[in-house]
């Protein structure tokens, strides 16, 4: 059924594809279709296109840095990319970027579920739609302002949040003082985590409101409260779709660049390394966002590219991952 | 997605009615997913404490919107009502005097959006039409694939692709034109998708009836199902205009920033929003500076919100026709 020129031949009954056979002869339907199915195909191979050359470029551009890379690219914490001899690597930026991201997920999927719980189950009917509408609104803040806002006024009240933290439990490695007391990874997750929720929230609440009603009354019926109806009906239905949100949510995060870019901690070259998240660091996006000065001489460039190419590949995985789970459960994709 | 996958409780149940017959209580008890949290009181509790928990994390997640608003509006609403702020540029205007304008920003902001928009929209719905009307098989999956990633792709990444093409590969200096770019690649995949759910909303009678007609596929497609779904496109566009206006990496790296009036996309740098609020935020401890951040913030949350108030009016009062 792939012929949707008007050639169609076969007595495949009325479907879409064969209708056009309908018109006969009258060429100027034929060279329409035809003109018209090639500029539409023709602007889906342009989105595959698009995507492959974004591997490619990005690919070819970093080659050559990487050939004369010094150091291990991939567990090396230097990042010196001028002269004959440039040494870097990623690992502390995968470090601050996962880091950050895992903890900015941990933070926006619970609560996010449950804002879609709410506006689905729990909110009085007046308030379902200006509720769905102010979380969407969260999503439509150009992510700037966010920097803005976390940099200047959230900053100096998750502080002594931070301070208590590694007073009381500092003896564990990961909330163990650092002396930053800019922008740590632990923030930059709480300020993704805001910026993630609208995300969450909007395909947790698609999912679930689609739970067939039928499960729902059957757990009432059955003397479910409430809350057990979620439990055992809404919650294992749209399982699915809330991990696929979380992991499009998860690659949303890795990716943000200038609301990271404001906030980040940037280290001293000779910092020593520590698993703390109180410390700074920089992620993929802000490091090549910091940079953007130092892209004059092919060899610079190309390694930001690399960095950058790790970044796609990462967020490539995390989309695709999303993709196939909720490709698994079709029953809400289409 | 069969009944079988649930863990429903309703057939074992019956099973367990049978079997405990005689006493009530039993059978409250014999009924195994809602027996095992306790007894009624610790059900009952349960139930509230939900309903608590539901709420405030809805409470929660308005704290930063309330937040994020107020600071900006209160912070930049004065500068806002000066009509200077309309009306003129930075030109000659240094960190810390006080006194023009944004209009150099938000003319470049919308300029780039336009053209942005005028470059996407065609290859986003057509990628859509592709998608719902004629895809069939591996290219199909393909290209839906490929939007799905398109829509994760980061824009610094973006950015970082179209600057090693327009200024690595080709040599060509960093302007507006380049930002559009790379701007596209951020809107196209919000428009297929929007699009695309529009297009599957027009009910395949509508379709039918006009092959019946004898009307060639292609007139149906642009006569009869683009017009029924215009009002959903439109929001889709709105929406990912919103966007892309908000995006601040790919203009870090290929729009650097003006205080002047500059329209032209290909030559010269563009002034625009974003950008002007990370060139006045440079500017620390300045307080002229400092306001000025704030106003153009609050001036591009402004834009964004309008569009998408529109977007989303336009979505409630023309939804789909059937």
């Amino acid at each position: 059924m792939s012929t949707a020129t008007g050639v169609a031949d076969t007595g495949s009954g009325p479907s879409p594809d064969s209708a056009p056979a309908l018109s006969g002869g009258r060429a100027p339907g034929r060279i329409g279709d035809r003109l018209f199915s090639g500029a539409a195909t023709g602007s889906g191979v342009v989105v595959v296109v698009l995507v492959t050359l974004i591997g490619v470029f990005l690919l070819s551009q970093a080659i050559p840095s990487l050939l004369k890379n010094q150091a291990n690219f991939l567990t090396s914490r230097e990042w010196e990319v001028a002269g004959d001899a440039p040494r870097f690597g990623i690992i502390e930026l995968l470090w601050t970027t996962v880091s950050a991201s895992v903890i900015a997920m941990l933070v926006a999927v619970p609560v996010g579920v449950c804002v879609a719980l709410f506006i689905t189950e729990y909110a009085p009917g007046w308030l379902c739609r200006p509720a769905a509408g102010l979380v969407d609104l969260l999503a439509a803040v150009p992510s700037i302002v966010y920097g803005l806002w976390g940099l200047l006024v959230v900053r100096p009240v998750v502080r002594p949040f931070e301070t208590f933290l590694t007073d009381h439990v500092g003896f564990i490695p990961i909330f163990r003082s650092t002396g930053i007391t800019g922008g740590t990874i632990f923030f930059i997750g709480i300020v993704l985590s805001v910026m993630i929720l609208p995300i969450v929230t909007a395909i947790s609440r698609e999912v679930f409101a689609q739970t067939p009603l039928p499960h729902k009354e059957g757990a009432l019926a059955l003397g479910a409260t409430h809350w057990e109806m979620i439990r055992t009906a809404v919650l294992p239905f749209g399982t699915p779709g809330v991990i696929s949100a979380a992991m499009l949510a998860l690659g949303r995060a890795l990716g943000e660049t200038i609301a990271v870019t404001f906030i980040v901690s940037t280290l001293a070259r000779d910092a020593p390394w520590t698993w703390s998240l109180f410390n700074g660091g920089e992620t993929f996006a802000s490091r090549i966002a910091n940079n953007a000065a130092e892209f004059d001489s092919p060899q610079k460039t190309g390694a930001f590219i690399a960095a950058g190419l790790v970044l796609f590949v990462l967020t490539f995985i995390v989309n695709a991952m999303a993709r196939v789970v909720i490709e698994g459960r079709k029953a809400f994709t289409e | 997605m069969t009944s079988a996958d649930l863990p429903l409780p309703g057939t074992r149940t019956q099973v367990n009615v049978s079997q405990t017959e005689p006493e009530i209580i039993e059978v409250a008890q014999a009924t195994p997913r809602f027996e095992d949290s306790g007894g009624a009181g610790a059900r009952r509790l349960r139930n509230d404490l939900a309903r608590v928990v539901m709420w405030s994390a809805f409470g929660l997640a308005m704290i930063p919107l309330v937040w994020i608003l107020w600071t900006v509006a209160s912070s930049g609403i004065e500068l806002l009502t000066q009509s200077v702020w309309w009306t003129n540029s930075q030109r000659n205007i240094t960190a810390s005097v006080r006194g023009g304008g944004a209009v150099h920003a938000i003319q470049g902001t919308l300029i780039q959006g336009l053209v942005t928009a005028v470059i996407s929209v065609p290859i986003g719905v057509l990628s859509a039409i592709y998608l719902v009307e004629y895809g069939r098989g591996r290219l199909a999956k393909g290209v839906s694939f490929m939007v799905d990633i398109l829509s994760g792709v980061p824009s610094i990444v973006a950015a970082l692709f179209v600057y090693a093409v327009w200024v690595t590969t080709f040599g060509f200096q960093r302007v507006g034109f380049a930002v559009c770019l790379a701007l596209v690649l951020l809107m196209i995949p919000v428009i297929v998708r929007s699009t695309e759910e529009m297009l599957k909303l027009v009910p395949n009678e509508v379709r039918e009836a006009s092959y019946a007609l004898g009307v060639p596929k292609w007139v149906t497609i642009s006569r009869v199902v683009l017009p029924t779904a215009f009002s959903g496109i439109v929001t889709g566009v709105l929406l990912g205009l919103a966007r892309v206006m908000g995006e601040t990496a790919p203009l870090l790296i290929l729009g650097p920033y003006t205080k002047n009036i500059a329209t032209n996309l290909f030559s010269g740098y563009m002034p625009t929003l974003p950008t002007m609020i990370n060139q006045d935020r440079t500017e620390t401890g300045l307080e002229p500076a400092v306001e000025r951040m704030w106003a153009a913030a609050l001036t591009l949350i402004l834009l964004v919100l309008v569009l998408n108030l529109a977007g989303r009016l336009i979505a409630r009062f023309g939804s789909v026709r059937t």
